[in-house]
């Protein structure tokens, strides 16, 4: 079984799209984790069935306890992100400001203050309309992706794919380079770089490629909208060259992957055309460069 | 007056507004630009201006005296974030998970953890004929952007008048940074693409937006791609459509070099002329 | 010489977990003794942030020297094993236990 981690540091570069393809071409043989859970779109092509359901708990939060609260302001006080606010007399946590480090709850006098465990949001199990399984995660607003979140998808992936005999896990990866995406690389057999030829697009690209090198994974590079500025892309090219990144492939400036998309397809299912192909050829090269890595 | 310009997920043209927009307004207006997505702060790819002004920012972190330690491990028991940690006889600070909470250097028995600043990032001031730009920007390894947000702002406040027209170029997402940038503005422009991924994006937006309680309008961008659901969804829930900047190869060619656009693309220039009296006339 | 490996089970055959911060297992293998220790790290799944860190120290805690394991440490936990004079080999995330130590002996294992 191997894991193929797709990211691209900056939003807007067709990842998703990218990987909701390699699903449809990986079929029944792929089991897919969306751990861009902070944008997750990856549902609205791969439509799935949101078989099993469950709650996910991320981080703590104080909660005072009004009986045995005697107000007397020293959570307050040491609080250092003005998150105990008195509301009708009484002094009470706001939730979305408190960063959980429980410093109020060990000066607390009254032994009044709780840190409870957070509902975050949900993870999901699914099944796919195109025949794969998949692990997903839906948050709350205000709530922060985290590696925890991360590696609990990836983790359900993993059993999943073992107990099944699956060839691949595909992870459409998190965003930037936090802890999130370090979750979504580690582990991972082949890493697919997703870019635009844009001045943030190989800024982002340079970026996040230091992580994966340091998780000495082996990377791919697919250059979408290439023609949109063959200077950049040339300097892409140049890039993936002196740092050993394998060239996968250049996708077109399309409107068919936008058009595909609105019509909740994957671009494989949508276009007949060089775009598809190319498309078909990179997952043939990436299911060849992760069996050897 | 303060506008932040958001999107739900990143890619949806957010800097590419907010830069147009500050050069458009500053023609007739004061006009101040922050970019405040300082984990990847790319605005100042597409404004080139003169640095007259810049400064170190920093957060508190403790730093470890060996001295009056007595390895108690108090510290690393407080610590909710392993950003304290000891190894036999020594302890170690990792100020990337620091939340700066104070709870190890206040609660150590005997003072061996005082606080002192540490650098997170770093605020730069580019003046242009009649509009400033602020950049803000986040360290490689450092996790947290709510302090240098909430800093950014405060210099904000505290250089330019309440005449200025503020624009605050915010993170993506529906988390803690984007809370933090938005939560002092007094109207947000969400920006989407006319797609089911920008759909679904918005609605994440509006949610957060609504929980906030703020007040917003959506533009649409790449308008004429896609379908009309991202049209439908407004209407139905009574969220004014403030201007549709049409899909054109040209922008994303203007784009890519780092080029502004209005001046060359007469298209997307009614369209700033729209937004422009919506936030004289509604704001 | 104690070594550590970050493991999906409790004995010579169990295959190794690639990961490090997030490792189901630590197995220790003592030279000397010719024995194992071993830790359940999946308490570890509880911690949103600061995985490496935490992991890290309690391999100096298990008195490690050596550790191995696949994609190998983050930043943070570099440090702390740095710091605890923990040297570290990476490359053996595919292999069973057994067969990592026997890559390590052979050399075969990158020292990063």
């Amino acid at each position: 079984m191997k894991e193929i981690v797709v990211i691209s540091g900056k939003g807007g570069t067709g990842k998703t799209s990218v990987t909701a393809s390699f699903a449809y071409l990986g079929g029944e043989n792929v089991v897919v984790a969306d751990c861009d859970v902070d944008a997750a779109d990856m549902h609205l092509l791969v439509k799935p069935d949101f078989a099993k359901s469950e709650s996910f708990f991320s981080g703590v939060a104080a909660q005072i306890n009004p009986y045995k609260c005697n107000n007397c302001g020293i959570c307050a006080n040491v609080c250092r992100f003005d998150a105990i606010p008195v509301i009708d007399d009484q002094y009470t946590v706001s939730t979305l400001d408190c960063e959980g480090c429980g410093y109020c709850a060990k000066v607390c006098p009254e032994r009044a203050i709780e840190m409870i465990d957070q509902n975050v949001g949900n993870w999901f199990v699914s099944n796919t309309r195109l025949n794969n399984t998949m692990v997903h995660a839906k948050l709350g607003i205000g709530a922060e992706n985290s590696g925890k979140l991360v590696a609990k998808v990836k983790n359900e992936a993993k059993r999943i794919a073992n107990e099944n005999n699956k060839d691949f896990i595909i992870i459409d990866g998190s965003p930037g380079v936090g802890c999130p995406v370090v979750s979504s690389l580690s582990g991972a057999h082949f890493a697919v770089l997703v870019t635009e030829p844009s001045v943030s697009g190989i800024h982002d690209l340079k970026r996040v490629h230091e992580l994966v090198k340091k998780f000495n994974i082996k990377a791919g590079c697919i250059i979408n909208k290439a023609d949109i500025n063959k200077d950049v892309t040339n300097e892409i090219l140049g890039f993936l060259k002196s740092e050993s990144i394998e060239y996968i492939a250049s996708l077109p400036y399309d409107e068919n992957f936008t058009k595909a998309m609105t019509e909740g397809k994957t671009i494989v299912e949508f276009d007949n055309g060089e775009l598809k192909e190319s498309i078909i050829k990179s997952w043939e090269k990436v299911k060849k460069l992760s069996a050897v890595s | 007056m303060k506008i932040a310009i958001a999107s739900g997920k990143g890619g949806t043209g957010k800097t590419t507004l907010s830069t147009n927009l500050a050069a458009f307004l500053s023609e007739t207006e004061k006009v101040v630009l922050a970019d405040l997505d300082v984990e990847e702060p790319n605005s100042g790819l597409f404004i080139h201006g003169n640095l007259i002004f810049e400064e170190e920012k920093y957060k508190m972190i403790p730093e470890w005296k060996e001295d009056s330690c007595t390895f108690c491990g108090e510290c690393q028991k407080n610590c909710n974030f392993h950003a304290v940690i000891q190894l036999g006889s020594q302890i170690l600070v990792f100020p990337e998970l620091c939340h700066s909470c104070f709870a190890c250097s206040e609660l150590c028995p005997v003072n061996a953890l005082p606080m002192i600043p540490k650098r997170m990032g770093q605020l730069k001031h580019f003046a242009l004929n009649n509009f400033d730009f602020i950049e803000s920007r986040l360290d490689i390894g450092q996790e947290q952007a709510v302090p240098l947000i909430a800093q950014t702002i405060d210099f904000i406040e505290n250089n330019f008048t309440d005449q200025t027209i503020k624009i605050f170029d915010s993170p993506p997402g529906t988390s803690c940074p984007v809370i933090e940038a938005t939560k002092d503005a007094d109207f947000i422009l969400l920006i989407t693409e006319p797609t089911p991924f920008g759909l679904h994006d918005l609605s994440l937006a509006v949610e957060t937006m609504q929980e906030l309680k703020k007040p917003f309008a959506v533009i649409i961008n790449r308008y004429g791609i896609g379908n009309d659901d991202v049209i439908d969804y407004c209407q139905k829930n009574g969220i004014p459509i403030v201007a549709k900047i049409p899909n054109l190869r040209k922008i994303a060619e203007l784009y890519s070099k780092g080029d502004l656009i209005y001046n060359d693309v007469p298209e997307f220039k009614e369209e700033l002329i729209k937004i422009r009296d919506f936030i004289k006339n509604e704001i | 010489m104690k070594i550590a490996f970050t493991t999906n089970g409790l004995e010579w055959n169990s295959k190794m977990d690639p990961r490090f911060g997030r490792t189901e297992y630590i197995l220790v293998y003592d030279e000397e003794k010719k024995e194992f220790t071993s830790f359940d790290n999946r308490e570890i799944e509880n911690e949103a942030h600061g995985a490496g860190p935490k992991t890290s120290q309690k391999l100096f805690e298990l008195g490690a020297k050596v550790l191995i394991t696949g994609n190998g440490p983050g930043g943070n936990a570099a440090t702390v094993l740095e710091k605890a004079g923990v040297k570290t080999y990476v490359g053996a995330g595919e292999m069973t236990v057994k067969q990592a130590y026997e890559a390590y002996q052979n050399n075969q294992l990158k020292n990063i």
